[in-house]
């Protein structure tokens, strides 16, 4: 073996190594490295009673109400639903919301449980996908969505384009996994 | 094929007066390339859908952020081509491309940063994402201080080509971090294999930025790569002769 060949192998050999203890710790933290639940396992009774966690979830059409503050004068109290497509978690927070927090939008709770099931929040970010488009063509893409609900016959991929439009709280594979996902639910009034 | 020139890249000599004619070339692409996409994407652009005019700092970010990963890149096969093939030059191009590739980090971490606030509605989240980035900042950080804290410049320069080389790992954790966990940070828009999630008139400006950045990123490679060879090979001949006034 050349000395050239040796330290290639060497160069390799500490590639290989820490490459696969990385995926080892990266596969063993995947579950419970950001202590997130979403509401279906709310529902299901893992999330922890006595512990933070951060819940995410689409904002509820309709659930959104804001009411002002009764100790802060400047903050307001928002309660709202946050739903998976297959369970929902009430939640409720006082602060200042995100630009993007709107019905429909996904977004991520940081918060606790109260004995009631409703989860108090102390922190909501909101979440946008990967998606950019300009306002008409957002506007379009609706029109043609309502097309569909209206048992018009629209392209097949604009359908599923709009779908996956919607933020995605979870990763967007696992999003595609939810199979009663509403087509472009986050597409908001403009 | 004949391999001669590739084999010339070797010489720092033939490297050093490739640098010299190459970065002017490299500038003026650079600029080109950055200023019709910032003001395509800062002017022309349309707003987007949700984020409205905000979503312009897309502009930067995504391209300071592109750029943080191939500098990374660029340095860890520079040091394993040298550890390898004991070809010195090298060691002067990874060194000659911590301090750009940190420059971008802390780009990309700024500008996300101001992008999060509005949007998210916080600056800065524990998120995976956002947490390998920084880590990339650090390794950045580390490889720099750990070249120079050798008294024997050579073994600073094996040493910071090994650990860049062990920091490789991060490069793939940070883009598919937002595929593998809950992350805050939204999925690629570009960098995968499906259609960009990105009309034209939005995409093509931001192509351009991209194109702008890796030109600004080789001509100030070149630029410290020169300044690299001058100081490594001050003992050299063909610098004396370079220097010497006649």
């Amino acid at each position: 073996m050349t000395p050239r060949r040796k330290r290639l192998l060497i160069v390799l050999g500490i590639l290989g190594g820490v490459g696969a203890s990385v995926a080892l710790a990266v596969m063993a933290s995947r579950e419970n490295v950001m202590f997130y639940f979403d509401p279906s396992q709310i529902a299901a009774g893992q999330a922890p009673h006595d512990k933070r966690f951060r819940v995410g979830g689409m904002v509820v059409k309709g659930s959104v109400v804001k009411t002002s503050s009764q100790v802060h004068p400047d903050e307001i109290d928002v309660r709202f639903v946050l739903s998976d497509f297959q369970h929902e978690v009430p939640v409720k927070y006082s602060g200042v919301l995100p630009d993007l927090f709107r019905e429909g939008q996904g977004v991520i709770a940081h918060g606790q449980l109260d004995a009631n099931g409703t989860f108090l929040a102390d922190e909501v970010l909101a979440k946008h996908d990967e998606k950019y488009m300009p306002p008409e063509v957002a506007g379009s893409l609706k029109k043609q969505h309502a097309g569909v609900m209206s048992g018009g016959a629209a392209p097949k991929s604009t359908a599923a384009e709009s779908a996956a439009a919607g933020s995605a709280p979870m990763g967007a594979a696992q999003m595609n996994a939810v199979p009663t996902a509403p087509v472009s639910s986050n597409v908001p009034t403009t | 094929m004949n391999w001669t020139w590739f084999h010339r890249l070797a010489s720092p000599p033939h490297v050093y007066r490739l640098a010299t004619r190459l970065a002017p070339w490299l500038y003026a692409g650079a600029a080109l390339g950055i200023a019709y996409g910032l003001i395509a994407g800062l002017f022309f652009a349309p707003p987007d859908y949700q984020q409205g005019d905000a979503f312009r700092i897309i502009y930067v970010h995504a391209p300071s952020a592109w750029l943080s990963l191939s500098a990374y890149t660029t340095m860890a096969l520079a040091g394993a081509v040298a550890l390898v093939w004991r070809i010195k030059i090298g060691y002067a191009v990874a060194a000659a491309c911590a301090p750009i590739g940190a420059s971008f980090t802390i780009g990309a971490l700024i500008t996300g940063s101001l992008w999060g606030r509005p949007m998210w509605g916080t600056y800065w989240a524990w998120d995976p994402r956002l947490t390998s980035e920084l880590i990339l900042l650090f390794l950045y950080f580390g490889i720099i201080s750990l070249r120079q804290a050798f008294d024997d410049p050579a073994r600073g320069d094996r040493a910071a080509a090994v650990l860049g080389l062990v920091g490789v790992v991060n490069v793939p954790i940070i883009h598919y971090s937002v595929q593998w966990w809950n992350s805050l940070h939204q999925g690629a828009t570009l960098a995968k294999w499906a259609k960009p999630s990105m009309p034209g008139s939005m995409l093509v400006p931001l192509l351009s930025v991209l194109l702008g950045f890796m030109l600004f990123f080789g001509a100030v490679l070149c630029t410290r790569l020169r300044a690299e060879v001058l100081v490594r090979e001050r003992q050299s001949n063909w610098i004396n002769e370079m220097v010497s006034i006649p």
